[in-house]
């Protein structure tokens, strides 16, 4: 009888201790809902944007040894900040690894992920995320030693393949070796470090991720030339930023920032140039910089939000260029990621 | 006066100052602060499920789970459901337990007694290995076996042969094994059911000696006989397979135990052998002097006098703080997922992950380590009690 009077007050308990994990989190949801019903209201009142990164990938968030921010996905932060608040460095970055980050997100310790997040149906439905549009479109890929002799996926039966968990490579790794049936090893890692560490000192054969983080990981490798990229691609990996689901207008102010940023592409219009366009008589470029019509204040920002944007951080060219692109390190072509009207995917829906 | 004023403030107080109120209200308190914090939690959680769209609920455990799992001791493929995904990751956390609590038992044992060791070698390195390993954080070791020693051994192309029964590189260590699965599982049920027979074959021997004082001749050759049944069993039985090195690299036969596995078993075993090897030089300093004194003055050497009279009454003091090292190991063994090892945590990781239900996971996940450990304190009251004082 004792024992059993014990047991339940364990497993009350851990009931209690699990509900107690959501409570904190979930109690600045609700503060923020009860204050006017959107996260938009919570970061204008903080005046400061929480931005979820990886903090791990050169070019896309990595952090520098003094503490800097830099990279495509945290540009993106900027931007939404630099929207929003008028100020681009009004951001506090966490770093979240693959599994912690939309539990972050959905309960409130973040407002925004821009963390290489994949977006899938799943996600985007029984997950409860919000995708806004795409900001880098990537493939898998596999990263291999130059003389492994390893050339196609078929070569991988029997050999250990490195892993990052809560991603979704980890499940189209397993759909791409079940469709050609190959038997292989996979060694599935939490921290992104310890699964290239364990690649690199070779534990593993191949090392896969979306090809971008490929590409950018091999340059902190010991000897970056020893590693070849695969001509395979496995899948198609839209990355974007991610909002929860059920709020609108959070949600608006995230897209129509990112869109913005491949809208000002298409304009012409950039970080130096911004200025000059300030008494223009295009119409289309006046709405969009918010010197006719309202389209700022109609979504809760500042009418010349994109005006701020492009002034502190630049439009969507720019921002590839400087941190993967012709001017990076990386290098790595436009491809996917060009314009529409130069034979690329960003596009953006008009501004009106 | 008190009994002549209204009866009403006489009952108040009277009942004020009886102690039986205040026992019953303190438990009323306490059950009412208990419900009202329980349902608060659960009130809010629902909430939040339901502002974020989501019922409460674990049928998801039946959709496929995509996943790959690096190695399982049941049968699992990726398009399995999440239960059975969850179901290899718990078998794989109960060979890490098991062998561990084995291992731990034995090493612990070991480096308690050796710190009584008048060998001044003996004695030193026992204690250099609990002071040492007792003060690094767990993961930390599990890092530093993983990459750091296991992550130093050759690739499979120049692997390290051990007298041609074992192999070991960076993936893992090969050892001879049983050619099934279900022979193994016989040999160890043989090794343990033998081991059981011995023990009550001597203590039955003991008890004839005492009491009769005759030689115990024929029970030692039953034990002979057991002995030579075992090894027959173990030697011949198992149809054992030796793994072989293939040219070029690589290893076929044999049992492959993963560089994870190998890594995650020797750091949780050292790690906790350090704090058990204190547990056992504390029973064995709580012996009075004078139980050592008695025994050395009957003449018998130190080894007798340890295994005779102090360690049997050293146990009492032992078993109790062992039941909690053994359940730190198994809860312990949960890290063993940052070194990539596919056991019940990392797999409900990625479950919670793909399926966006850290809630529902968690519970999962806590309730089967409150079972793991509850049974081990079970086995172990058993066993606490076997060894206490026998009133007589």
């Amino acid at each position: 009888m004792r024992k059993w009077g014990l047991l339940a007050a364990a497993l009350g308990l851990t009931m209690a201790a699990c509900g107690g994990g959501t409570t904190t989190t979930a109690d600045g949801e609700t503060e923020g809902v009860a204050a006017g019903g959107s996260r938009l209201d919570v970061v204008k009142d903080r005046g400061q944007l929480i931005c979820g990164v990886d903090g791990g990938i050169p070019g896309f968030s990595f952090v520098d040894e003094s503490g800097t921010y830099s990279g495509l996905d945290v540009d993106v932060c900027k931007a939404v900040a630099a929207a929003v608040l008028g100020d681009a460095e009004a951001v506090e970055y966490r770093r979240l690894d693959s599994t912690e980050r939309f539990t972050a997100l959905s309960g409130g310790e973040v407002d925004m992920l821009s963390r290489n997040t994949t977006w899938t149906v799943s996600r985007d439905t029984s997950v409860g995320l919000e995708f806004a549009p795409t900001t880098f479109f990537d493939g898998q890929g596999m990263l291999v030693r130059a003389d492994s002799g390893l050339e196609t996926l078929e070569d991988f039966a029997g050999q250990a393949i490195c892993v990052e968990t809560g991603t979704t490579t980890e499940l189209n790794l397993t759909d791409q070796m079940r469709q050609i049936n190959v038997d292989f090893e996979p060694v599935v890692f939490q921290d992104a470090d310890a699964a290239y560490a364990a690649y690199a000192e070779g534990r593993c054969e191949g090392m896969t991720s979306d090809k971008s983080q490929l590409v950018a990981r091999r340059s902190t490798l010991p000897n970056p030339d020893e590693h070849v990229l695969l001509e395979v691609t496995m899948s198609k990996e839209p990355l974007g930023p991610v909002t929860t689901n059920n709020d609108s207008a959070w949600f608006d102010v995230v897209k129509w920032t990112t869109y913005g940023l491949i809208q000002a592409e298409e304009f012409g219009i950039n970080s130096e140039n911004v200025a000059t366009f300030e008494g223009t008589e295009n119409p289309d470029i006046a709405r969009f910089l918010g010197a006719e019509g309202t389209l700022g204040t109609d979504m809760g920002l500042p009418n010349d939000f994109m005006a701020n944007v492009i002034g502190q951080v630049g439009n969507y060219g720019e921002i590839y260029e400087r941190n993967v692109g012709a001017d990076s390190e990386f290098a790595l072509e436009r491809g996917q990621n060009a314009l529409w009207t130069e034979g690329g995917l960003m596009y953006s829906p008009p501004f009106r | 006066m008190a009994h002549d004023s209204g009866s009403k403030s006489f009952n108040l107080k009277a009942m004020l100052r009886d102690e039986r109120f205040w026992k019953i209200a303190f438990q009323v308190i306490t059950l009412l602060v208990v419900f009202l914090l329980l349902s608060f939690f659960l009130g809010n959680l629902n909430r939040n499920l339901i502002q974020m769209g989501r019922a409460f609920g674990f049928s998801f455990l039946l959709n496929p789970a995509g996943f790959s799992i690096g190695e399982s001791l049941i049968q699992y493929r990726p398009n399995d459901p999440y239960w059975r995904a969850l179901m290899v990751g718990l078998g794989n956390t109960l060979t890490l337990v098991a062998a561990g609590i084995a291992l731990t038992t034995v090493l612990g044992t070991a480096a308690g007694v050796a710190s009584f060791s008048k060998n001044w070698l003996v004695h030193r390195l026992s204690r250099i290995y609990v002071g040492l390993v007792r003060n690094v954080p767990l993961l930390l070791q599990l890092f530093f076996w993983y990459f750091a020693i296991f992550g130093a051994l050759p690739s499979p192309d120049n692997q390290i042969g051990v007298l041609g029964l074992a192999f070991l590189n960076n993936r893992g260590v090969y050892i001879p094994w049983a050619s099934s699965a279900v022979l193994a599982v016989l040999g160890i049920a043989a090794t343990i059911g033998a081991a059981i027979a011995a023990f009550y074959l001597w203590q039955w021997r003991t008890k004839i000696r005492i009491e009769t004082g005759a030689g115990g001749q024929t029970q030692l050759i039953a034990l002979a006989v057991l002995g030579l049944v075992w090894l027959a069993i173990i030697v011949f039985g198992m149809n054992w397979t030796v793994p072989e090195g293939i040219e070029g690299g690589g290893v076929t036969g044999g049992l492959r135990l993963s560089r994870e596995y190998v890594a995650a078993l020797t750091a949780l075993v050292f790690y906790t052998s350090a704090f058990v090897a204190e547990i056992v030089r504390a029973g064995i300093q709580s012996v009075s002097k004078g139980q050592w004194e008695a025994a050395r003055s009957l003449g018998l050497h130190a080894g007798i006098v340890m295994r005779l009279v102090v360690f049997p009454q050293a146990l009492r003091v032992i078993i109790p703080p062992m039941n909690s090292e053994y359940m730190n190991l198994t809860k312990n063994t949960s890290l063993a997922f940052a070194i990539a090892f596919p056991e019940m945590y990392s797999v409900a990781t990625t479950t919670y992950n793909q399926t966006g239900r850290p809630v529902e996971v968690f519970v999962v996940l806590m309730a089967t380590y409150l079972i793991l450990c509850l049974l081990i304190t079970l086995v172990m009251n058993q066993f606490n009690q076997a060894v206490q004082f026998k009133e007589r």
